[in-house]
């Protein structure tokens, strides 16, 4: 496999990369139900759970720039946003009997209620 | 534009539960160019809103989207339109299109303004810092409230923080893989440690890493007085170039059917 290098930018929960001279994106990624893997040194993978033998791979300049990376993308999806947020609301709502969810009127929002079957 | 869209199609077809979903009429956008065409169409769709993604479907039972809107970088408002219960999604980004939904109801309509006002990736993110924020404030408290115990408790907590048996030490979360792993249910460790140790290390969410800064204040600032979402617009950014070619990449693929469905009407209608 040829490496091409590429400018790659993570904006919330997208991956774009872009011929190194060009404004536009040639292509993105959707980081939701992936799996990041650091592999050899300077390089980590990006899989999906529908896809697992189809790894994109990238190579960093720095076995650090690579360890960004790696908990950068494995903290940039949405649902890993939303766990986090439902943690937090439930520790606090522990620590101090209050939700704190409350004060904001969002409180009953589907979109930040403890669901099992959320992935 | 490539995009990896069996991952996305999967995503928005997966069993995980929608924040949103019904079915809303969606004007259909032409260009200028389009001479023949008078007055504006309207196509009803499926709409499933996850996370900060609206997709839209042919059917309810289509096993795939025709259609993706990233909302980043968007405000939501009530449309001016002919429609009734018509709504529109407008980006700050000039050369974007926006998109013009018309709901069944006065219900419906504010259901849905409501959902997608608050489903962006940074409105997400700003609760999720102020969460974090007052959760180690709690943990300081606590923490101080156990060094003096004859301070009267404040903050309204409640009788059962004086009490650490009541607070039972649990499993700390997993590393998370996007999707993958589950929360284990973390949790405050009981008598005898201090909220700075559970604080450490991998036992609670690592903070966010730092990010585009956000056009609407600093996210270290002054609490919020309140989250709502008029106050969140969604922060001006080059990145929103990046969505639009999103939204044009499906958007392109439905103009090149409708062609081709135009074409084969012509021949069959002379």
């Amino acid at each position: 496999a040829v490496l091409k290098k590429r400018l790659v930018k993570l904006v919330v929960n997208f991956l774009f990369y872009f011929r190194t001279d060009e404004a536009e994106p040639i292509g993105a990624l959707l980081l939701e139900r992936c799996r990041i893997t650091k592999e050899e040194e300077n390089v980590f993978s990006i899989s999906f759970i529908e896809e697992p033998e189809r790894k994109y791979c990238f190579e960093c300049a720095t076995e650090e720039q690579c360890q960004e990376w790696v908990e950068a993308l494995k903290r940039a999806s949405y649902e890993f946003l939303r766990r986090s947020l439902i943690f937090y609301r439930n520790e606090i709502q522990k620590m101090t009997g209050k939700d704190p969810l409350e004060q904001y009127g969002i409180s009953e929002e589907a979109r930040f209620q403890l669901g099992a079957h959320r992935q | 534009m490539k995009l990896n869209e069996r991952s996305v199609a999967h995503y928005a077809t997966c069993d995980s539960p929608a924040d949103h979903a019904g079915f809303l009429r969606k004007r259909v956008e032409r260009h200028h160019h389009h001479a023949h065409h008078h007055g504006t169409s309207y196509q009803r769709r499926w709409f499933v809103l996850k996370g900060n993604l609206l997709f839209y479907f042919e059917e309810r039972e289509s096993r795939e989207p025709v259609g993706l809107v990233v909302l980043e970088g968007c405000t939501v408002e009530l449309c001016e339109a002919a429609e009734e219960f018509a709504f529109a999604i407008r980006f700050d980004d000039a050369g974007a299109r926006a998109y013009v939904l018309v709901a069944d109801g006065q219900a419906a309509m504010e259901a849905w303004v409501k959902a997608l006002s608050r489903a962006s990736f940074d409105y997400m993110r700003l609760v999720v810092r102020e969460l974090e924020k007052q959760l180690e404030e709690a943990c300081k408290s606590l923490a101080a409230c156990r060094k003096s115990p004859r301070k009267s408790s404040s903050s309204g907590r409640k009788r059962h923080l004086s009490n650490p048996a009541l607070l039972p030490l649990q499993e700390k979360p997993t590393t998370l893989e996007n999707g993958y792993s589950t929360w284990g249910s973390g949790g405050c460790v009981a008598a005898g440690a201090t909220c700075s140790d559970y604080d450490g290390g991998q036992t609670k969410p690592p903070p966010l890493p730092p990010r585009r800064r956000s056009g609407t204040g600093s996210a270290t600032g002054s609490p919020a007085p309140g989250l709502s979402p008029a106050m969140l617009e969604s922060p001006v950014s080059p990145e929103t170039i990046c969505f639009s070619k999103l939204h044009n990449w499906y958007g392109q693929e439905i103009a090149v059917l409708r062609r081709e469905w135009q074409e084969r009407q012509k021949r069959g209608h002379p």
